[in-house]
């Protein structure tokens, strides 16, 4: 009888990854783009759809639908609503169904047609008791925090351009993002303001696009094509106390960053500092220094000295978000920086590739906050 | 030629509560120049927004309390971005964060000729504005 989820190390893995193109597709919708990013996984493990058992879907409107276009009949099947949030605890949920014999090889698939849609994540789209203030958009809202962090700590904006400075220098290294020009700090603090103090360059890009990741057990996982990547700590802390203010926090999640960061340390068996590749949730750059000072990588409130300098970028001290992440690869809310996770410690990355990576840690700060720590099998 | 239109106040274009049952005392109140938040005659413990039971003890015994007014800033935000045409013409407006004497956190509007000397922490003040003949705001100067 299991009696603590930490003997779910290394138990499963994820042996099948697959992306669509990011951009703007009008042409097509969320089961389109499902389904190219699953037939792309599964030729990534060699699978044949008919041993896909199990179907998770997240921020597409109909699981069944889903389950029809792909023509398969799953015998567990999860859909989770379009949060960002939802990517972290979708793999974890995986993890837990597939080590427990409830699927034997489950297909997670998460599709975004928001660009083409125009969806702009404030106003009367998501409507909040705060409306008739003008409160809205959870860019608003990080901003209220990174505002709190600069008189609290004395972080500059400048300390925070480092963060998309070194994410766009990344997604320069990867052909398949969508902005790869390079940027400076000047450009960020000359870039029009939204929520200040936040800016243009502070706010994740708004792309159309699809992950589809494959995870079996780490026994199964040894009989399919590619090496496979161990699902080997998770974490995660919930905080909803305060959830009339969005996703606002007082203390930036600093204690739930921690706790489900050693959490997931703890049950990986490894140390922060065997971290070898960071994927931060960047919905908003102030997000990876809350990651940062959570984690422990830098001491509270030192987040901006920490990242000057190129800190963050392929071949700084900590390579994070290594695609371009959420700032300037694409909106995959989370699930294109898992991928990432994969191909990295696979060792696909190409001129983004980080040197030896062994472990790669996943992160989400928010109401819900995630981490997940990927090895090689 | 002389428009009928330079006559007619404009409509309100912003977004107006919506009360429910629950939220109608908030607003009742608001009208009279008063902030109140609810409160747990059980526990005592003092929220807002309003729950239907009290999260702390889950009671539902519950009433809605009138407060100083008095806070904290805690954050503040300047939109530069309007997400409804209302606000354009208030470009670039501030939403401020503030935690009330009594605890509760909300959100609202800093206002006021000195709302640019808005620091993290300094002391405000409620203020009510009346934006349409059923609905008053509560908003904060700095105090």
């Amino acid at each position: 009888m299991m009696s603590d989820f930490q003997d779910l190390k290394n138990m499963v893995a994820v042996v099948g990854v697959g992306t669509t193109r990011y951009g703007s597709f009008p042409e097509t919708d969320e089961y389109g783009l499902g389904a190219e990013a699953f037939g792309k996984a599964i030729a990534d493990c060699g699978l044949d759809k008919s041993q896909i058992d199990g179907l998770l879907v997240n921020r597409i409107p109909s699981y069944a639908r889903m389950g029809e276009v792909l023509g398969i009949d799953p015998r567990w099947t999860i859909t989770l609503p379009a949060h960002g949030r939802m990517s972290g605890m979708a793999i974890i949920e995986a993890t837990a169904a597939l080590a427990t014999g409830r699927a034997k090889y489950a297909a997670l698939i998460y599709a975004n047609i928001g660009r083409s849609r125009r969806v702009n994540y404030g106003g009367d789209e998501s409507p909040n008791i705060w409306d008739p203030w003008g409160m809205t958009s959870p860019g608003a809202a990080h901003a209220m925090m990174f505002q709190r962090h600069m008189a609290m700590y004395g972080t500059t904006t400048r300390q925070l351009a480092e963060v998309s400075v070194a994410i766009r220098h990344n997604a320069g290294l990867n052909p398949d993002a969508v902005m790869r020009k390079p940027i400076t700090i000047d450009d960020h603090e000359e870039a029009r303001r939204i929520a200040a103090p936040l800016g243009l360059l502070d706010y994740c890009l708004i792309t159309d696009g699809a992950v589809c990741l494959i995870l079996t057990t780490a026994e199964r996982a040894r009989d399919l094509k590619k090496p496979p990547v161990l699902v080997s700590g998770v974490g995660g802390r919930d905080r909803f106390r305060q959830s009339a203010l969005g996703t606002f926090d007082l203390d930036f999640w600093h204690g739930p960053i921690r706790e489900s960061g050693e959490e997931s340390y703890r049950m990986a068996g490894v140390a922060r500092d065997d971290v070898d590749v960071l994927m931060s949730y960047d919905n908003f750059s102030p997000t990876v220094l809350f990651s940062l000072e959570g984690l422990g990588f830098c001491p509270r409130g030192e987040s901006g000295r920490f990242v000057e300098g190129g800190t963050l970028k392929v071949g700084g001290r900590l390579p994070t978000n290594t695609d371009g992440g959420h700032l300037s690869n694409s909106y995959m809310q989370g699930w294109a920086l898992n991928v990432e996770a994969v191909r990295q410690v696979r060792g696909e990355c190409g001129d983004r590739q980080v040197p030896g990576c062994e472990v790669a840690q996943y992160i989400a700060a928010t109401v819900c906050t995630r981490s997940i720590i990927y090895t090689r099998g | 030629m002389p428009s009928d239109s330079s006559t007619t106040a404009s409509p309100y274009a912003k977004p107006l509560p919506k009360p429910t049952p629950l939220t109608q005392p908030f607003w009742d109140l608001a009208r009279e120049g008063r902030l109140a938040v609810q409160a747990c005659r059980s526990c005592g413990d003092r929220h807002f927004p309003a729950s239907p039971v009290c999260p702390e003890c889950l009671s539902t015994d519950q009433e809605w309390q009138v407060v100083s007014g008095r806070g904290t800033l805690v954050s503040w935000v300047e939109f530069h971005r309007a997400y409804w045409d209302g606000f354009k013409a208030d470009l670039p407006y501030r939403v401020c964060l503030v935690q009330l004497e009594e605890g509760p956190l909300l959100y609202s509007n800093l206002v006021g000729a000195d709302a640019g000397e808005g620091r993290v922490g300094r002391p405000v003040s409620v203020v009510f504005e009346k934006v349409t003949e059923t609905v008053t705001l509560p908003k904060f100067v700095l105090a």
